[in-house]
């Protein structure tokens, strides 16, 4: 999904602000929830849609913030209420047990079926949601010494401190507020920013450190949670359930709200649901054709996808969103990179990996030295790019080891590898496309293992993001989204994240591709700069003044073997390396 | 013995019907990288068509055939253009909701013309079937059975040796390529969701007189259709057909030994155990995207 960037980086007096009209307002809603004298049919409306905003605050995590999709939400709802529903009438337990058993479950069921699946492309996902959301309908209709079958749950007793009807929504809209509260922070929390990061690039997220599939777990575990403390709640409000009110129709539906109001955002969320349930209610007589109302669900979802991709809020929200100016920078950049091995940063031992039978990358010795820029060349095709795919893991190897900092991390992921002090950037960029430079940033400085960042402190983390775009002279464009910056400028905001992070090696994978010679030439002037700090880099490039000008050392690859490696202009003018780049007389 | 026999018979007869559908969703995954959901309504569509001028109006079953075959052609041209050519350029959750969006409007829209009751179609043969020792070959399962082979043939005969099935792989496999060889990926993308429309259509057709004709017929096979990718491996059509056989037999035996209510349950089992232990499949996906 596009969505819309939820940035961050207000100043704290604006976000006290924000909280404080927030708390206001919630409690004029739960104030009037309690004490107006709505008639029963109101009520029930009102009560419908408090229970359900908390299911679709779940998409607005699951889809919206993390980019994975949740057919199975009236799964999850249904889960809440017949654990409420069961458990008060049948199993005579209190509710508060029942609606906590209730999430447990959801939780345990949401985490185990992401984890069956999320490794594999969202396809999967689908499918499996909708498999278990019909089997799970089945069971609720055929298993009828448990669930009462197509009866349902009856006389589902509400919790006696809020036992009436109006104190019960209160209760609900209170229930509301926080988890949208809670929904809208998280956003720029680090989960909420590893979110959005695995939803923009999952490649570049774990690059950046970040665990892509415990993310997405937790993600999906988070919708599910939140489905059946909505369904919970329904229970007690409407003190009745049945399995067609937890079909895939239901879920069909909350997709739709989520859809309909905004994926990115509570709000959205809240605008989403209360439309599906009012409009409904006033075209009645729509509902006298079985179908005709999904059929419209089904014709908007098709709509909304094509021509509003962000949703009602997402489409508003344009109109208030007003850039904010850049925090100033603060110190500059600076650079630890851990040194606790011996005189070669990366050592790599008969790497190879191998396609089917295509050995790209056979056999390759390298031995980066410490505090060096070391320079992998090669005629196209010839390997590089795999090598550093198999080194920062995103390839496993097929055989041969890669050690970093003297550690083995042949076997390590992507994202461990980083935590381990690997940095790198992109061939073709790989920006988180709807955040802000400074987000982007503020991801790499988030690395695990980031020694210089003390605590995890928000001002901590924006500072060191600040130097680093202050370095690469980006700073003043801080709160701009990335897709607004020229080619060359994303480049050195991808640059920016790496350094961020204070790796202890750097793997420069083409910088230059696709730079005007004004922008290599002070791509390499930042180059110096970067190498004066002392940090280790391994840089591929096509560009030979910029590789024989940066780097001391020159490894050549040709066809996946190694044919020349030691001091740059030794290198270049190795006979092997010349026939290979122009062919032999 | 006899009695084993006979479920093989059967199961075998449904797992083409799922092999068929199957098929129609690895042939638009390869061409467009997205799974259309709404595969299985494509079938639901063609069953009702069938209802409308076989049963409502009495036209002869073969014209009534033709003419469904000919609306599943329509439907699949506008499906391309209404759902998936649009979303071209975004990324595949947006093509997935929209498919998903698709399939609610199918599956709903009908059920608001036709009402809910399930329908009933008649085979196409007037004999019931024959007694072959001990074990009843149901005729409707034997078109069935052949009807798959022969398609299975005339697949991997177009595929393979005609210039329209090399332009279609060759689209699959690598758009910008194929474009620059004067092959007009938009037509190739249009042609492969009329065919799939086509496949998803006689699956319908086919199995109609066997499960009834039904609003939830859609999504039940496209589960079903859709497990079986997953045991071959996700965009192998081999390996769509022959999970499909295999998913159609593990179910008759489930129902026959298990349990009859939680039928549709054994195709997620057999999901979740392919997911957990062997996620790429019999003969393995293409995986992993370039850095």
């Amino acid at each position: 999904m596009s969505a819309q960037s939820t940035s961050s980086a207000a100043p704290a007096r604006g976000n006290a602000l924000a909280l404080a009209a927030y708390v206001a307002l919630a409690l004029v809603a739960i104030f009037l929830a309690a004490t107006l004298k709505f008639d029963g049919y109101i009520l029930n409306i009102l009560m419908q849609a408090a229970t359900y905003t908390l299911a679709v605050f779940g998409l607005s995590v699951v889809l919206g913030l993390c980019g994975q999709i949740n057919l199975a939400q009236a799964a999850f709802f249904g889960i809440g209420a017949y654990a409420v529903g069961l458990g008060t009438t049948d199993a005579h337990m209190p509710f508060w047990l029942c609606l906590g058993l209730g999430m447990l479950v959801s939780l345990i069921a949401g985490a185990a079926l992401g984890a069956s699946t999320l490794r594999l492309g969202g396809h999967y996902l689908a499918m499996v949601t909708i498999s278990f959301q019909q089997i799970l309908t089945l069971v609720m209709i055929n298993a009828i010494s448990f669930t009462h079958g197509p009866d349902g749950v009856r006389d589902i007793p509400r919790p006696q401190l809020f036992s009436g009807q109006q104190s019960y929504l209160a209760f609900c809209v209170a229930v509301l507020a926080v988890v949208g509260y809670l929904v809208w922070r998280l956003a720029d929390t680090r989960l909420g920013r590893a979110m959005r990061a695995v939803r923009d690039n999952e490649l570049a997220a774990g690059v950046a450190g970040i665990d892509v599939y415990r993310t997405k777990v937790t993600a999906f575990a988070l919708c599910a949670l939140l489905g059946g403390l909505g369904g919970g709640l329904f229970a007690g409000g409407f003190a009745y359930v049945s399995p067609d009110q937890f079909s895939f129709a239901e879920s069909v539906v909350f997709l739709t709200m989520s859809l309909l109001g905004g994926v990115a955002s509570p709000i959205g969320s809240a605008i989403g649901t209360g439309l599906l349930i009012l409009i409904p209610e006033w075209l009645r007589f729509l509902k006298s054709v079985p179908g005709l109302y999904l059929a419209i669900y089904g014709l908007a979802v098709i709509l909304i996808v094509a021509f509003m991709p962000d949703g009602i809020w997402g489409f508003v929200s344009k109109f208030f969103d007003r850039e904010r100016p850049a925090p100033a920078p603060g110190a500059p950049l600076t650079l630890a990179p851990d040194d606790s091995g011996g005189a070669n940063v990366l050592v790599t031992d008969k790497l190879s990996k191998h396609f089917g039978g295509l050995k790209a990358v056979d056999e390759v010795d390298i031995a980066v030295a410490r505090g060096k820029v070391h320079a992998l060349i090669g005629p196209n095709g010839s390997g590089k790019t795999t090598t550093l795919n198999v080194l920062s893991g995103l390839y496993s190897a097929t055989s041969g080891s890669v050690s970093l900092d003297g550690r083995d991390i042949t076997r390590l992921p992507a994202h461990k590898r980083t935590e381990a002090g690997l940095g790198r950037t992109f061939q073709n960029i790989r920006l988180f496309r709807t955040m802000t430079a400074l987000e982007n940033v503020v991801i790499g400085a988030e690395r695990p293992g980031n020694k210089l960042i003390e605590g995890s402190s928000r001002a901590a983390l924006e500072a060191r993001a600040m130097a680093a775009l202050d370095f690469v002279g980006l700073a003043s464009r801080a709160n701009e989204l990335v897709t607004a910056f020229s080619y060359g400028h994303q480049r050195l905001i991808e640059i920016a994240r790496a350094l961020a992070a204070n790796p202890t090696l750097l793997l420069l994978d083409e910088p230059a591709a696709g730079l005007n010679s004004t922008e290599k030439q002070s791509l390499h002037n930042l180059l110096e700069r970067i190498a004066a700090f002392g940090l280790t880099i391994l840089i591929i490039d096509h560009d030979m003044t910029l590789v024989s000008n940066a780097a001391s050392h020159i490894t050549v690859l040709n066809f996946g073997r190694r044919i020349a490696d030691g001091e740059s202009m030794a290198v270049l003018r190795h006979p092997d390396v010349v026939t290979a780049y122009l062919g032999a007389e | 013995m006899d009695f084993v026999l006979q479920l093989l018979f059967q199961g075998v007869g449904i797992g083409a019907v799922y092999a068929l559908v199957a098929l129609g969703f690895v042939l638009i995954f390869r061409a467009t990288n997205v799974v259309n959901f709404a595969q299985g309504e494509f079938s639901m569509v063609a069953a009702y068509l069938m209802v409308v001028f076989a049963v409502d109006l009495g036209w002869p079953y073969w014209l009534s055939f033709l003419i469904a075959l000919g609306g599943m052609a329509v439907l699949g041209a506008v499906f391309n253009l209404g759902v998936y050519y649009p979303l071209r350029h975004r990324t595949y959750l947006p093509v997935i909701i929209s498919t998903i969006g698709a399939s609610i409007l199918l599956a709903n829209s009908t059920l608001a013309l036709y009402g809910p009751q399930p329908q009933v179609l008649q085979g196409w043969f007037d004999t019931p079937g024959f007694d072959v020792g001990g074990v009843f070959l149901d005729s409707q399962y034997l078109l069935i059975i052949g009807v798959t082979i022969a398609l299975v043939i005339f697949n991997y005969w177009f595929f393979e040796h005609t210039l329209l099935g090399k332009k279609l792989q060759a689209t699959s496999q690598d758009k910008e390529m194929a474009s620059l060889l004067g092959i007009s990926v938009s037509t190739m993308i249009m042609i492969t969701f009329v065919y799939s429309a086509l496949l998803g259509g006689l699956a319908g057709i086919l199995v109609a007189p066997i499960l009834f004709v039904s609003i939830q017929m859609g999504g039940t096979i496209a589960l079903k259709a859709f497990a079986a990718t997953i045991i071959g491996g996700f965009g192998d059509v081999a390996g769509a057909i022959i999970g499909g056989l295999a998913l159609g037999i593990i179910e008759t035996f489930g129902a026959a030994y298990v349990s009859v209510p939680y039928k549709d349950g054994f195709a997620f089992l057999v999901l979740v155990a392919f997911l957990v232990f062997r996620p790429q499949g019999i003969f393995g996906e293409r995986v992993a995207e370039k850095a």
